[in-house]
């Protein structure tokens, strides 16, 4: 069993997509203990394999025993051990927040709607899990395809702006699929250590660089990196709260990894850095999402679309962080994939908190919130925080090794935006803050007297992933130290 | 030097920690238990803190290592004299602002004061921990939540006015922030350390252009909570906060700690050997005594009293890091001391301020005249620490100037002997009118004549802060060996020339 433990990572929540939806169609209330049953099953699994990763090394799984590189072959080594229970952990607390939004919002959907969140959870699981090119290829579009489906369950818009998603995302995929293709057409083999082995006697190729800059733009795409991410803040806006506290977390994390798998796994280091100026061109992008995201944030009014521009500024430092090239750059980036899932996580869900509670969500109606929700919007100044990177939240220790990564690169300029970027995230935050706390009255005080502290906070089950992600925050900083010395160290690809 | 492992510093950060979240929870319905818990918090945290007194003293350093947090900086704190000294008044000083604070924010009534107090007790808890920092990293940690958790009490009132002061607040201060991560970075990416030693760790690291770079960027970043000019602005804005928390904050916590990160960049992370081998000093010196000077004379023109107050502490907070860019042993003590004396000494005149307001709604000196009839404990309190900041003896703010300027003369800058005795006359011209007024000058319209002072919860208060700057000036060891520790503390970093 336990050794099985790669494997059930995605067949646990594959197995239970169809038994929750026979259960569901049977009794519709089964469907979510059904699916926090498979989840912190898969969660276990999750944890199960990181233990054995950090006791005995790297895994090797090869699905049906087939050897590779024909068979698929499942690969967990530091890195995506490390981004697996993320992903599931970051699924749970959504499940467990899922059961009142859902229950309002998409009330004759419920049985659908978890279903194709599961189907989603094992999309990105699979992704990470896998060691086999064609194979992700497989797991990216379970993924997308789950995620078209989730976001068009949304508000008003979310139809136009899932279609909108789909063009989008499926070209990515195609570039994707491409890459693999020219791959495949070079070298014969889909298994990732093999092509890495294959393939540096390819270098000079047109076919691989061709190949490469298809994989880069795919990513690209699927990860929302800016001039490419315009799919991005209607389908997160749009989406049902519980989808977009889902997909913002996790897509664009996964994408990250995928990067990091891609440019400096498959291909090597000084392939992307010295052969192609790939990385020094991923970093100058990084640098205009991340001016490019606060900015367009601050033109907002609506609270939920300014974190999606938020997440396209954050999407920035991953990709910043794995361009940098370095050791204390790539340390940032993998631990800002940790953070930045719980800062996207905790501000995603009081979003929809407020929306549950309040039904609107501009930033000029927020007032009195912090009254009636105290707890809600304590996490949310806690994740604000994180996001500006005031110490000690974990944001701040992201923020700390992607300069540090940028002083070493000599890259002057990304350390004026990584720092002009706190001080835009500041003000994006501060005015929400403001807005809640402070009211500007003349003269006299005047107390609300029929407002009793906290009788609106949000329900229990939103509640508890609420604090549980904003005690991450928190802790997570503190720990920093300690997840670096003994996972993220040895999660850094090899050659840095 | 002895170093002792010990959780005493750990405790007194906490202790306010916790107190913030007791004070949270009990709240609005409860109020006597939540003030309970701020007097109970600050009565513990200063004895956890005097506890460590006698062991500094021996000259050894108190060492606590919580988490590793990178390669070669840990979460940590190490209690050294200069940290202790600035612990000691913090932890002093906020048992009388809660008592006071409890007297003013009832006595007006105050809206929203659960808030109020947890951003308190989170204030001294990061003062604390600032005081007792190891490495620069653990200092801008707590630097940036002293931060984060003053912006509600600047913005406390919730007028316009008062949120635009808390922008400016944030401003200013945030982006000194990232000026001062920057610099620290650069720091570790050089030595790979961040631990603070006497005399400087960074002698022989980096090229001299990088270096001045690096100094100047971190004073300037210091610079803004220690309200140097030009970075001083956001200082008078502030003023716009309930009094205790000008008092408090505004005399002692937020600028002393920026003063606190100042000096510790000038003599713990520079040192005097490589700030005399960059030529560096005499350059802050002179750009402190600008300052010393023009805020004394903008002092001049305010007729708001807080105001007054703020400006004389933008001065005072120059002559401090003017006194330890002169690097000179007795500059260097004269400076470090004056963090102490001022403290007292500024408390003292924001607690006349807020019982002035809390009394009689008045907040301008011009409608001062005639008020030390009615408010004579008051007024004497007042005259007795402005005598002390213009540096008239016997209160303490003489022993810092007259070590001050010693230390002037040591290090053969007459200049700055100049600066002090201009800035004296500047300090007598801004204040004794003030005092002359209240007692001597008839009032506009009729005062009540007969002793109605305003609560005793902010009269005691006021008058044991006077009494303690008389008793320093003194006997400035009266407490604790108070000048000791900062005797001391210069001696240590000038061993190491």
């Amino acid at each position: 069993m336990m050794l099985q433990a790669p494997v059930l990572i995605v067949v646990i929540p594959l197995m239970f997509t169809f038994v929750a939806l026979i259960f569901g169609l049977w009794k519709k209330g089964l469907c979510y203990p059904i699916v926090l049953i498979a989840l912190s099953l898969s969660f276990l699994a999750t944890l199960q394999t990181l233990n054995i990763v950090i006791t005995s090394g790297i895994i090797h799984y090869r699905l049906g025993n087939w050897n590779p590189p024909w068979g698929i072959e499942y690969v967990v080594d530091y890195l995506n051990a490390f981004v697996l229970p993320v992903i599931s952990f970051v699924a749970i607390m959504v499940a467990i927040y899922s059961k009142k939004s859902v229950e309002k919002e998409l009330s004759d959907k419920v049985v659908y709607f978890y279903c194709i969140f599961l189907l989603q959870v094992t999309g990105f699981l699979g992704i990470t899990v896998t060691g086999d090119m064609f194979n992700l290829y497989v797991f990216l579009e379970i993924a997308s395809l789950a995620g078209y489906a989730l976001i068009t369950m949304g508000e008003d818009g979310a139809p136009f702006a899932s279609f909108n998603y789909l063009i989008f995302g499926t070209i990515g995929a195609c570039f994707y699929l491409l890459g693999v293709g020219y791959l495949y057409a070079a070298t014969g083999s889909l298994n990732m250590a093999d092509l890495a082995r294959l393939l540096p006697d390819l270098y000079g190729s047109k076919v691989i660089l061709v190949g490469f800059s298809f994989f880069m733009v795919g990513l690209a795409i699927k990860m929302a990196l800016f001039p490419l991410h315009v799919w991005l803040p209607d389908a997160y806006t749009y989406a049902p709260s519980s989808v977009s506290a889902l997909l913002a977390p996790l897509m664009t994390k996964v994408g990250a990894y995928v990067l990091i798998r891609v440019i400096y796994t498959v291909f090597k280091p000084y392939f992307s850095i010295e052969i192609l100026p790939a990385a020094t061109i991923l970093c100058w992008i990084a640098a205009a999402a991340i001016i490019f995201g606060a900015a367009m944030a601050l033109a907002q009014t609506d609270l939920k679309r300014m974190l999606t521009y938020i997440l396209v500024s954050e999407v920035g430092y991953l990709a910043l962080g794995v361009g940098l090239g370095n050791r204390n750059g790539l340390t940032g980036a993998i631990l800002h994939i940790l953070n930045d899932a719980f800062m996207m996580l905790a501000l995603f869900m009081v979003v929809g908190a407020i929306m549950y509670r309040h039904g609107g969500r501009r930033i000029s109606e927020l007032r009195y919130l912090h009254k009636k929700m105290p707890f809600t919007m304590a996490v949310f100044v806690v994740a604000a925080l994180s996001v500006i990177g005031i110490p000690p939240t974990c944001g701040f220790f992201s923020k700390w090794y992607l300069i540090l990564g940028a002083i070493n690169a000599h890259g002057w300029i990304f350390v004026a935006v990584l720092l002009a970027s706190s001080l835009l995230n500041a003000i994006l935050f501060f005015r929400v803050i403001e807005n809640i706390y402070l009211e500007p009255h003349d003269g006299d005080i005047v107390e609300n007297h029929d407002m009793v502290a906290g009788a609106e906070e949000s329900p229990l089950t939103m509640l508890v992933p609420i604090l549980i992600a904003g005690a991450g925050i928190l802790s997570l900083g503190v720990l920093s130290g300690k997840i670096i010395s003994t996972i993220i160290q040895f999660a850094i690809p090899a050659g840095f | 030097m002895e170093t002792i492992v010990s959780i005493r510093p750990l405790l007194a950060v906490l202790v306010t920690l916790v107190a913030a979240l007791l004070i949270i929870f009990t709240g609005e319905k409860h109020r006597n238990l939540r003030e309970f818990w701020t007097i109970l918090a600050s009565l513990l945290k200063f004895s956890i803190v005097i506890s460590m007194v006698p062991f500094v003293l021996d000259g050894k350093i108190l060492k606590y290592t919580i988490i590793a947090l990178t390669p070669g900086v840990s979460l940590q704190f190490r209690v050294d004299q200069f940290g202790m000294f600035f612990g000691v008044l913090a932890s002093a000083l906020w048992i009388l602002t809660s008592v006071y604070s409890i007297g003013y924010v009832r006595g007006l009534n105050e809206h929203a004061q659960t808030r109020y107090f947890f951003n308190f007790a989170i204030c001294l808890s990061a003062t604390m921990g600032i005081a007792f920092a190891g490495n620069l990293l653990t200092l801008f940690i707590f630097y940036e939540i002293l931060t984060v958790a003053t912006y509600p009490l600047v913005a406390h009132k919730e007028t316009e006015e008062a949120i635009i002061g808390g922008r400016k607040y944030l401003v200013y201060t945030l982006t000194a922030g990232i000026v001062i991560l920057f610099a620290t970075i650069f720091i570790y990416s050089l030595t790979g350390s961040l631990d603070f030693k006497a005399g400087g760790f960074l002698l022989g690291k980096g090229s001299s252009a990088t270096l001045t770079f690096l100094f100047v960027i971190l004073i300037l970043g210091f610079g803004v909570k220690a309200a140097l000019m030009p970075m001083h602005e956001w200082l008078p804005t502030a003023m716009v906060a309930p009094t205790p928390v000008s008092a408090l904050l505004h005399a002692v916590a937020v600028v002393k700690a920026g003063v606190f990160g100042c000096l510790r960049v000038i003599l713990y992370v520079f040192g005097p050997v490589l700030l005399h081998k960059l030529d560096l000093w005499l350059i802050l010196a002179y750009f402190a005594a600008f300052t010393v000077i023009v805020s004394g004379l903008y002092a001049l023109a305010q007729d708001n009293l807080k105001r007054r107050l703020a400006f004389s502490t933008i001065n005072n907070l120059a002559i401090i890091v003017m006194g330890a860019s002169l690097l000179s042993p007795n500059s260097i003590t004269g400076g470090i001391f004056h963090i102490g004396s001022h403290g007292f000494m500024k408390i003292t005149l924001f607690f006349v301020a807020g019982a002035i307001y809390v009394k009689t709604h008045k907040e301008n000196i011009s409608e001062l005249d005639g008020l030390g009839r009615q408010m004579p404990l008051t007024f004497g309190a007042f005259a007795i620490a402005a005598m002390g900041v213009a540096g008239t003896p016997p209160v303490c703010g003489f022993i810092s100037k007259w070590y001050l300027a010693i230390g002037a003369l040591e290090a053969k800058q007459v200049v700055f002997l100049f600066v002090l005795l201009i800035s004296a006359l500047l300090d007598i011209a801004y204040f004794f009118p003030i005092i002359f007024n209240a007692f001597f000058k008839s009032p506009k319209e009729p005062v009540n004549p007969h002793f109605n002072e305003a609560p005793m919860r902010m009269v005691v208060p006021l008058m044991i802060t006077a009494i303690i700057s008389l008793i320093l000036g003194i006997f400035p060891n009266a407490f604790f060996n108070f000048f000791n520790l900062a005797s001391m503390a210069a001696g240590r970093i000038l061993g190491g020339m």
